[in-house]
């Protein structure tokens, strides 16, 4: 019989050895998984982790691809992190990277087509206004009402998908494109375009501003006041309260900060790699950004190598649809079971396991 | 021998680090009250828990009746006619009464049949319960019946009774000793748990005391002077906290009709409530437990602000201020749930420090924390208070009930504050470490300090208070000094007789 | 636009068509919440129903097989949650969400070669006497048997909260997880059943989906629909009949703003499309801002872990 048995305090040694271990276990069973649907599980698990960087043939083209899709992965499991820590449970952060796409790209197209140095920047604004006015929706009503966080902000998914798919075919759509939906291309047009900053990385603007993120998000939940009260108000409300952080202030904070970074990411990916807004440029990173988060054990440098580790699974999913013609359902059931596996593994954290007689109980 | 009910033997229990009962035997007789004397952590509750089935034993036996008893849950133990009253509630607060009684039983009646047999036993009992009342909007006292009914609706041939007085005013205690003597009268064995050494002495006919696990002595409780008793449950001695020596400076603290309604479906709302605190005094509030005492800290802390010109902290209203610039006026509480209210149980005691020194102590600069200084401090902290821990770095939650009161008690001390107000301070305390806070609570007096200390312990607060006043249903009674003060009186004040002339008549 | 051409008996019947599948996932989910348990997972439970209800019921013909093969596969996902937040411990919010991620993948994996296919659909059922009443007959007592067994579910669960022991436990165990472990109630085991249940009533719904109500397979179809699920239980506060309403109300939502599109109202489809998520945003705050009488009755140890100590 096994027994749990709670850890006096959190083992530092499982707190890191625990991605490790779910991502092991997620290649063996996602590799009976491939196995399942008729492709060799060592040359699947060889493709997704291996080829994308070292192949002699696609290697050059993928390897720029790790920091295009880690960025707004990056970028956008950080702000969700710091929400998560406080026990706030943002889970629209994919609208909110729709609308501040929509908000940032609406801003710059208004101007098209003067050029200018400041419109990037201003639609970076735009794109983070946007992203937190997306966020405030659910913040001010769980402030105001005690309406729940997490139904409110997925609705919302919704509502931005509509929304997306309405702008896509009238307000934005491109006067010169043939009534086709979709923008002008802003990665065509010289103030907007978000390209690489140094050439073959994948090196753009999203993915530096994820980076610095990532060194702020480090810097506020270990050094600063307000990333204490964040923690505080997540390990322990009525602590938080006691010590007198305001519950109200966290949750405007925690929730415009992540629609905030999920606005940005979009607005970077609507000016570089996706270059238009069109009906399918929600990509579900919003999403995966959750399990980014958790992967990454909602610690700002776990994020990162989270980030890109998930950025791997898509570019070597891709890799693998190509080669091995397997479904590209796999690669999200893969990243689901990742998550699934990190969540069973976490109790080796906190708990120690005993074999032993069974306690009544 | 043929009279005994239940026999343990060598009973062992171990959890890892600690043997929580090592080799265990005594007997209850047929019809006895038998007393389990012990101080926290003595392993009273664990040695409970194995008779009722909740916990099974490494080694040892237990024999009911002549056979063999091993009960594997709960139910079993039930089945074979033990029932047991819990310390802290088994209760559903969202149930009614009849369905809360139907939970703890084996086989409950219709709904209806319940209903009239809980009528039945609380009138012969002398215990009055509404069937239909949601369990929520009870009195402690009224809870405690709940259970209790719970249990005779059995008919236990051995009854537990974790703790049962410490929610009860002096009067309901009486009330209570009454319907457990009517029970003993008619055959039913009672095994009575406390660390109160007086009520023992009054009720029961043998106690058995623990120690650290073991069994240190079985004794005839009116026989034994309870100086006696304590030194075996204790072991050693310990320095009672010195005597006072009190001049009230000026008023630090002033609240004014403070009335707020209750904080939940199940709160108690203030009524009315004024005093007023000086400095050097010690004031203590008692009360039953779920009279207004954790609706007074949240609103003497500033987590719930009150309206303007309720609460005066030496002449200026800080009514509407939070915990934080209450803090830095000199006003500091102290919850009294140690663990996810007065402390973050997975942060450490550095971080923990920070909690609410972070200002008074200079731990933050310009929004950044120096964790060097909050480090130092707690260490300050630690070395003060004699925290028992392997350093700064443990998580709060490791500490025992004991070493982390000491710690967040003070933590609020060691910041030097005018004003301090403390609820329960030694729950669940080992004696040593109790008279330690109590005795650095009157030692902050001595510096000036005034103090307001809220406690179900009525001994806690004869020992250290100057003025004493009752909490009843969220108001406050008149203020006494505490030299002339009778248990009865007390009493009346704690049931909420606020015409203080009945009082007087009563003495 | 054409308002005439919306026939108020089809509508009725039509709402219940629509309501059924939300019915279904937001009362089993009541019964997990009232033991005490959070389970975000719905969607992915749902969607998995759907897409194992359709193949099953594509390679053997059997709709109803397909129902009751699409309640296992709900019952068996919500086991892997069951396995994680009772026995392993793992936060409720984070593991949900893991289902959901988890039903997604997996249902767009195995469903990739039966999407356009058509299915058989359950018959309506013909009752004497009932079916032929003139209007009500049409409107209510003419539809297909899982409309009734999803009403059978509701009356059973309310029978079984409010009059039985088992459903007394339920509940003690959802309010406060300590006391009836103190009085010796296996509350794991009882979590574990209660997630079970609910996982089996989410697959049946997405089931209905993907059997009776598209009746398709097409990828990512609830659609939200576990989600307004989820809604439902909240704006129910946690009582039978009033998820019920509630799945009824919001099918109303959903059939009239279709009823809309249809009848050719042109501006802005996407305006309609949305209203459903808005309606259920407007109803949670309305519900929450009415604290007196909504929240106070959620489950006391609604999303706690439960790990017993000493």
């Amino acid at each position: 019989m096994i027994r749990l048995e709670k850890r006096p305090q959190p083992s530092k040694a499982w707190t890191v050895l625990t991605p490790i271990l779910a991502v092991i276990l997620t290649m063996i069973f996602g590799g009976i998984m491939f196995g399942l649907i008729g492709t060799s599980p060592v040359e699947a698990i060889r493709t997704i982790f291996w080829d994308p960087l070292f192949h002699p043939q696609f290697a050059n083209f993928s390897r720029p691809q790790l920091l295009v899709k880690a960025g707004p992965l990056i970028l956008i499991a950080i702000g969700l992190s710091i929400g998560f820590r406080a026990g706030i449970w943002n889970i629209g952060a994919e609208g909110q990277y729709i609308i501040g796409a929509i908000c940032g790209a609406g801003a710059g197209l208004a101007l098209y087509p003067m050029e200018s140095a400041l419109i990037l920047p201003l639609m970076v604004v735009a794109g983070a206004l946007g992203g937190w006015a997306w966020a405030m929706i659910p913040a001010l009503l769980k402030v105001k009402f005690g309406t729940n966080e997490i139904l409110v902000s997925l609705m919302l998914v919704y509502v931005a998908e509509n929304l997306l798919a309405s702008v896509s075919s009238g307000l934005l759509r491109n006067p010169e494109g043939m009534g086709f939906p979709g923008s002008r291309n802003l990665s065509q047009w010289s103030s907007s375009q978000n390209l690489e900053l140094i050439p073959n990385t994948g090196m753009h603007l999203g993915v530096l501003t994820a980076f610095i993120a990532v060194i702020l998000a480090y810097v506020l939940l270990t050094r600063h006041i307000q990333g204490y009260n964040i923690r505080l108000t997540g390990e322990a409300p009525r602590a938080a309260k006691f010590s007198g952080v305001s519950p109200a202030r966290t949750i405007l904070f925690c929730l415009g900060l992540a629609g905030a970074l999920a606005g940005m990411a979009g607005l970077f990916e609507v000016t570089g790699p996706a270059g238009q807004i069109s009906i399918d440029f929600g990509s579900g990173y919003g999403f995966t950004a959750i399990i980014v988060a958790f992967l990454g054990r909602l610690h700002p440098v776990g994020i990162l190598l989270a980030g890109l580790l998930m950025a791997l699974t898509y570019i070597g999913g891709e890799l693998a649809q190509l080669m091995l013609g397997v479904p590209g359902a796999s690669i999200q059931l893969f990243q689901g079971m990742l998550l699934f596996f990190l969540l069973g593994v976490d109790v080796l954290t906190n708990y120690r396991v005993r074999f032993g007689a069974a306690e009544v109980a | 021998m043929p009279d005994d009910l239940l026999r343990l033997d060598g009973l062992t229990k171990a959890y890892p680090g600690v043997v929580a009962n090592d080799d265990v035997s005594f007997d209850i007789r047929e019809g006895e009250i038998h007393a389990l004397l012990g101080e926290n952590g003595a392993g009273k509750s664990t040695l409970v828990k194995m008779i009722y089935g909740l916990v099974k034993p490494d080694k040892g036996s237990m024999t009911l009746r002549g056979k063999p008893y091993t009960p594997s849950e709960p139910s079993a133990a039930r089945q074979a006619g033990v029932a047991m009253v819990f310390q802290h509630f088994s209760l559903f607060d969202a149930l009614d009464v009849a369905e809360n009684v139907a939970l703890g039983m084996e086989n409950p009646p219709k709904p209806r049949d319940l209903a009239r047999q809980i009528r039945e036993v609380s009138e012969t009992y002398g215990l009055p319960l509404d069937p239909s009342r949601t369990v929520g909007t009870l009195s402690a006292g009224e809870r405690q019946r709940v259970e209790i009914i719970r249990c005779l609706l059995q008919d236990p041939k051995l009854l537990i009774m974790d703790e049962p007085t410490s929610v009860l005013t002096p009067q309901e205690v009486e009330i209570l000793f009454e319907t457990l003597r009517k029970l003993k009268s008619e055959g039913t064995a009672i095994l009575y748990i406390s660390h109160k050494l007086e009520e023992i002495r009054a009720l029961c006919d043998h106690a058995t005391i623990l120690r650290l696990g073991k069994k240190v002595a079985t004794c005839t409780p009116s026989e034994t002077t309870a100086r006696a008793m304590a030194e075996m449950m204790v072991g050693s001695s310990f320095a009672s906290p010195a005597a006072k020596a009190k001049t009230p400076g000026e008023g630090l603290l002033r609240v004014d009709n403070l009335t707020m309604p209750a904080p939940g479906a199940f709160g108690t709302p203030l009524r009315g409530i004024s005093f007023e605190l000086r400095a050097g005094e010690v004031l203590g509030f008692g009360g039953v437990a779920g009279n207004g005492q954790d609706e007074l800290l949240l609103a003497l802390s500033g987590e719930r602000t009150s309206q303007r010109g309720t609460i005066w902290v030496k002449g200026a209203d800080v009514s509407r201020d939070g915990p934080v610039e209450r803090r830095a006026v000199g006003f500091l509480t102290a919850p009294e749930e140690r663990l996810g209210h007065a402390a973050a149980p997975n942060m450490s005691l550095t971080e923990n420090a920070v909690l609410t020194a972070g200002r008074r102590q200079r731990l933050v600069n310009k929004g950044f924390i120096n964790w060097g200084r909050a480090d130092g401090f707690a260490q300050d902290v630690i070395k003060r208070f004699d925290v028992r821990t392997p350093g700064t770095h443990v998580a709060a939650r490791a500490l025992s009930g004991g070493n982390l009161q000491k710690f967040v008690i003070g933590r609020e001390v060691a910041q030097n504050p005018d004003i301090l107000v403390v609820n329960q301070p030694t729950w669940g305390v080992d004696a040593a470490a109790a008279a330690a806070i109590r005795q650095a609570l009157l030692d902050l007096a001595a510096q000036g300090a005034a103090i307001l200390v809220v406690s179900q312990d009525l001994d806690e607060l004869m020992e250290i208070a100057d003025r004493f006043g009752a909490l009843n249903e969220g108001r406050l009674s008149a203020l006494r000094p505490v030299a002339d003060l009778s248990i009865d009186e007390i009493g009346l004040m704690m049931g909420g007789a606020h015409d203080m002339e009945v009082a007087h008549v009563a003495e | 636009m054409d308002l005439s051409n919306i026939n108020p008996i089809l509508l009725v019947a039509s709402i219940m068509i629509s309501a059924t599948p939300i019915l279904l996932a937001a009362i089993g989910e009541m019964v997990v919440e009232k033991s005490g348990v959070l389970n975000l997972g719905v969607e992915g439970m749902m969607i998995t129903g759907a897409v194992i209800g359709f193949i099953i019921a594509i390679n053997t013909g059997s709709p109803l097989l397909g129902f009751a093969t699409a309640a296992i596969a709900g019952a068996v996902l919500s086991l892997a949650f069951g396995v994680l937040t009772q026995i392993f411990l793992s936060n409720q919010v984070a593991t949900g969400l893991g289902l959901t991620l988890v039903g997604l993948g997996l249902s767009s994996l195995l469903g990739k070669p039966y999407e356009g296919q058509k299915t058989v659909t359950l018959p309506k059922l013909d009752i004497p006497i009932l079916s032929d009443l003139p209007v009500v007959g049409r409107m209510l007592f003419s539809h297909d048997i899982m409309v009734y067994v999803s009403l059978g579910i509701v009356v059973a669960v309310w029978a079984f909260l409010k009059h039985t022991r088992a459903g007394l436990i339920l509940r003690a165990v959802g309010e406060s997880h300590e006391s009836a472990h103190a009085l010796g109630y296996k509350v794991i085991r009882v979590r574990m059943l209660a997630i079970m249940f609910g996982g089996a009533c989410a697959g049946l719904g997405g089931a209905y989906l993907s059997l009776v109500r598209v009746p398709q397979w097409t990828e990512g179809m609830t659609a939200g629909a576990g989600w307004i699920a989820l809604a439902i239980v909240v704006f129910a506060s946690w009582r039978a009949g009033r998820v019920l309403v509630g799945a009824y109300l919001f099918g109303g939502i959903t059939v009239l703003q279709l009823n809309l599109q249809a009848a050719g109202m042109t501006w802005g489809v996407q305006y309609l499309s949305m209203s459903p998520y808005l309606i259920t945003i407007l109803v949670l705050v309305l519900i929450s801002s009415n604290r007196s009488r909504g929240s106070h009755n959620a489950p006391a140890n609604l999303g706690q872990t439960f790990h017993a100590t000493r």
